[in-house]
């Protein structure tokens, strides 16, 4: 098994063979800890997760977590975290038949010069501003990931104050087979 | 129930209670008999109901002792064992326990108290975050936030601990939760103990009994490797009648000694790295391994892919984690072991016929039997000859208990073990110091059966303060101290990979002065230093039933565990004990 490397959510480096695992648990305190706990000490690689009250919004959280399948077996991943008395269903959307969003957030700092070569960039990829003052704009992109990611390296050449991104959600595209659903 | 009192409302009576009284109650509900435990000043609360309740409560002398306790009294009777004690140095004192019944799947309830709700996180006095500590060596733990929730808690708890895979579950009652009112109910279904991610029950998959059918129909070679979850599910019976009437020859891990009994001629004993020659063979040379509850330890597959090569494998568990975790499942069957069992019987599977495999199995068994080197009549003693010695004097159904080391490999080898829960051990965990608290639980639980500890010098001096506890309760247990004045097991290692360069291991054989110290404890101490003096110390052992005893028998030093197969190797390099190697 490889050692586990930090719990960074950088998305941009998404492995090969990654698995979006939608997770189902009861809203209690301390699920989430149990959760990153069990990945934490069977040495499961966590690349991304994000985590909101679910459709039953009073008793269940959804999180979604990235996966990398080469840390362990996704059968091992799965089951393990199956054994989580709070975890109420696991749905496993493979990347091809997942539609997957995430939403990126950037305050970007800008002169006379750059302006207009940064607002041609926020057009082109979709992204929208959301917060402009004299020397700086904060725009926001919700996208694929890897649009999140082609916007993140266009930014390369401004001047970056904060970028964050949330990591992303997922459902299975319709008219796929219903994702394969434990409980 | 002390300071009950009842309230009247239109049409229904309500029982007023505290959350003390009501905890008591629910574990009184629960059919607890005895509680091991030691109070403090968050858990203080409950101990004051407990006055009034049926409950027995055993004062243990540290909270290692409760938890080990209550391991062994759960091991012996197959009911879960109940530990209680205070917040932080309390809780903490318990967590090696708790991690050796997680590893070991043992159905444990431990009740920790907690700082009042408003002091959590605040580092209050004697605060600690036991549910933290404990989330990943527990199957589940609970902190309680009201005193209406108690009941609730407490079912769940003893339903998670004794269903599915059993394990150690963790309720911490904040004090104030303790302390304040509720109206007393109890949980009538299993929807009122709200686990919606919980379903330990699962259908039998008649598709899979029928590929493993057809995977036994074919072999030629098969074993039957027992493990501990055999006895959890308590299937002892229908591995009897499977495997008599398949005629398949069965091993039973460290975890499933008495499973199946040993005096059965189909009996190969325990597999792995002091397993015998037979039991390691048969296995590495099998066509087909029906694993029952076993988890392919490391300990017992050695070097994993030289393990078992050629066999395809049906791998029953209740736990699906297991599957493919360790080894490929060629027919991976999520069930309890004996419903499996009986559904292969009653569709009468037969493997091919087995008389050549068990002219070679036969073969091993005569070369490689057990062995260990001549007694010597002045000593010092043979610690197998020990073991058998105790073993040929005992009651039938006499429980053993063991700490961790070479008397305990011992223990597994030359003990013959005939029924289930007769076999009392810390597996997964190899925890030192289990030995004689687990005794104790054994005896408190199966007050009609002699309890033997067989425990190393080492192991003794981690947990031997609970003989006091077994003095002051009258739990009459029998402790054989295989005192080889040394930590022998890792001498072993030392001696055999590290060129004899002991490091670290040496104990004395008079410091402490095991006699005096039992004898300081209200027990009877007794010492064994030659053949003669054994042989009365075990007959004076076995004619006192009303004080604990201790017996510090003197050991070779020198003496080793085998067969062995070095961590890390192929079962295939099994070393067999020195008497036998000209012959290999
Ligand atoms: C709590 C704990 N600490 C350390 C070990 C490592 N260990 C395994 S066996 C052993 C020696 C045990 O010595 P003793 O009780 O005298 O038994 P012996 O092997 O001599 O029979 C040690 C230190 C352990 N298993 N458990
Ligand atoms: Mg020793």
């Amino acid at each position: 098994m490889n050692t586990p490397e930090p719990f960074l959510g950088v998305t941009s480096h998404t492995p090969v063979r990654h698995h979006i695992l939608s997770v189902m648990v009861e809203n209690k305190a301390g699920v989430l800890a149990r959760v990153a706990g069990l990945f934490a000490r069977r040495g499961f690689n966590i690349y991304s997760l994000a985590v909101a009250p679910a459709e039953t919004k009073a008793r269940f959280s959804r999180i979604t977590i990235v996966v990398d399948a080469e840390s362990a077996p996704l059968e091992q991943i799965v089951e393990q975290l199956d054994k989580l008395v709070n975890v109420v269903a696991i749905s496993d959307i493979t990347p091809k038949e997942a539609l997957e969003r995430e939403l990126l957030l950037a305050t970007i700092k800008t002169n006379v010069d750059s302006r207009t070569s940064l607002l041609d960039v926020v057009g082109k990829s979709g992204a929208a501003i959301v917060d402009v003052d004299a020397g700086s704009v904060t725009l926001m992109l919700a996208g694929t990931p890897a649009a999140c990611d082609e916007l993140e390296r266009e930014l390369e050449n401004y001047t970056t104050v904060e970028l964050h991104r949330t990591g992303r959600v997922a459902l299975p595209r319709l008219g796929k087979a219903a994702p394969a659903s434990i409980d | 129930m002390g300071g009950l009192f009842l309230l009247t409302n239109n049409k229904r009576n309500i029982v007023q209670l505290t959350g003390a009284q009501a905890l008591i109650k629910s574990l009184e509900m629960e059919g607890v008999e005895v509680i091991f435990g030691l109070p403090g000043g968050a858990i203080l609360p409950v101990y004051d109901p407990l006055i009034d309740s049926s409950i027995r409560h055993v004062l243990v002398r540290h909270e290692q002792g409760a938890g080990h306790m209550a391991e062994g009294y759960a091991l012996a009777t197959g009911r879960p064992g109940v530990a209680m004690v205070t917040s932080g140095p309390g809780a903490t004192n318990i967590v090696t326990p708790i991690g050796n019944a997680h590893m070991d799947s043992t159905p444990l309830v431990i009740i920790t108290g907690q700082v009042a709700t408003v002091a959590i996180g605040t580092d209050a006095f004697q605060e600690c975050d036991i549910t933290g500590i404990t989330m990943g060596i527990t199957k589940h733990n609970f902190l309680v936030k009201s005193a209406h929730e108690i009941p609730r808690a407490v079912a769940a708890a003893f339903h998670i601990a004794t269903t599915g895979r059993p394990g150690p579950v963790l309720v911490d009652v904040p004090k104030d939760v303790t302390q304040s009112m509720m109206e007393w109910w109890y949980p009538a279904t299993l929807e009122e103990l709200d686990l919606p991610g919980y379903h330990p029950v699962v259908e039998l998959d008649q598709d899979r009994i029928r590929q493993a059918i057809d995977l036994i129909t074919k072999a030629e070679r098969p074993v039957l490797y027992v493990g501990g979850g055999t006895l959890k599910s308590r299937a002892s019976a229908q591995l009897l009648s499977f495997a008599e009437r398949t005629g398949m020859p069965v091993v039973t891990t460290l975890m499933a000694r008495g499973a199946f009994p040993d005096s059965h001629p189909q009996h190969l004993g325990m597999p792995g790295m002091h397993g015998m020659y037979s039991a390691v063979t048969a296995i590495q040379k099998s066509d087909l391994l029906i694993s029952l509850g076993a988890r392919f330890d490391d300990r017992v597959t050695g070097n994993i892919p030289a393990f078992a090569p050629r066999a395809q494998i049906i791998h029953v568990d209740i736990d699906k984690a297991e599957f493919n975790k360790v080894r490929h499942a060629d027919v991976a069957i999520r069930s309890n072991v004996g419903a499996v069992l009986e559904a292969f019987d009653a569709a009468l599977a037969v493997p091919q016929n087995l008389d050549v495999w068990w002219k070679e199995i036969n073969a091993w068994r005569e070369a490689y039997p057990l062995v260990y080197d001549e007694p010597v009549a002045e000593g010092p003693l043979r610690p197998q000859f020990v073991i058998e010695s105790i073993a040929t004097a005992a009651a039938p159904g006499t429980i053993v208990t063991s700490g961790v080391g070479q008397h305990q490999m011992w223990a597994s080898q030359f003990w013959k073990f005939e029924e289930p829960g007769t076999w009392v051990n810390s597996g997964g965990a190899g925890t030192m110091g289990f030995g004689v608290p687990a005794a104790i639980g054994a005896k408190v639980g199966r007050p009609d059966r002699t309890v033997w500890c067989i425990d190393g010098d080492g192991c003794f001096q981690m947990t031997a303060q609970e003989l006091v506890t077994a003095r002051a309760e009258g739990i009459p247990i029998k402790v054989a101290i295989l005192n080889n004045a040394y930590l022998g097991m890792v001498r072993q290692w030392q001696e055999m990979f590290y060129e004899e360069r002991y490091s670290e291991v040496y104990l004395s054989p008079d410091l402490p002065d095991y006699v005096k110290w039992a004898e300081a404890m209200g027990c009877v101490g007794l010492r064994a230093t030659n053949v003669v003096e054994m042989h009365a110390a075990i007959a004076t052992a076995n004619s006192i039933n009303d004080v604990p005893v201790v017996i510090d028998f003197r050991t070779d030093s020198s003496e080793k565990v085998f067969p062995m197969v070095a961590a890390g190797a192929s079962n295939d390099d099994i070393m067999v004990h020195p008497l036998q190697r000209e012959s290999k």
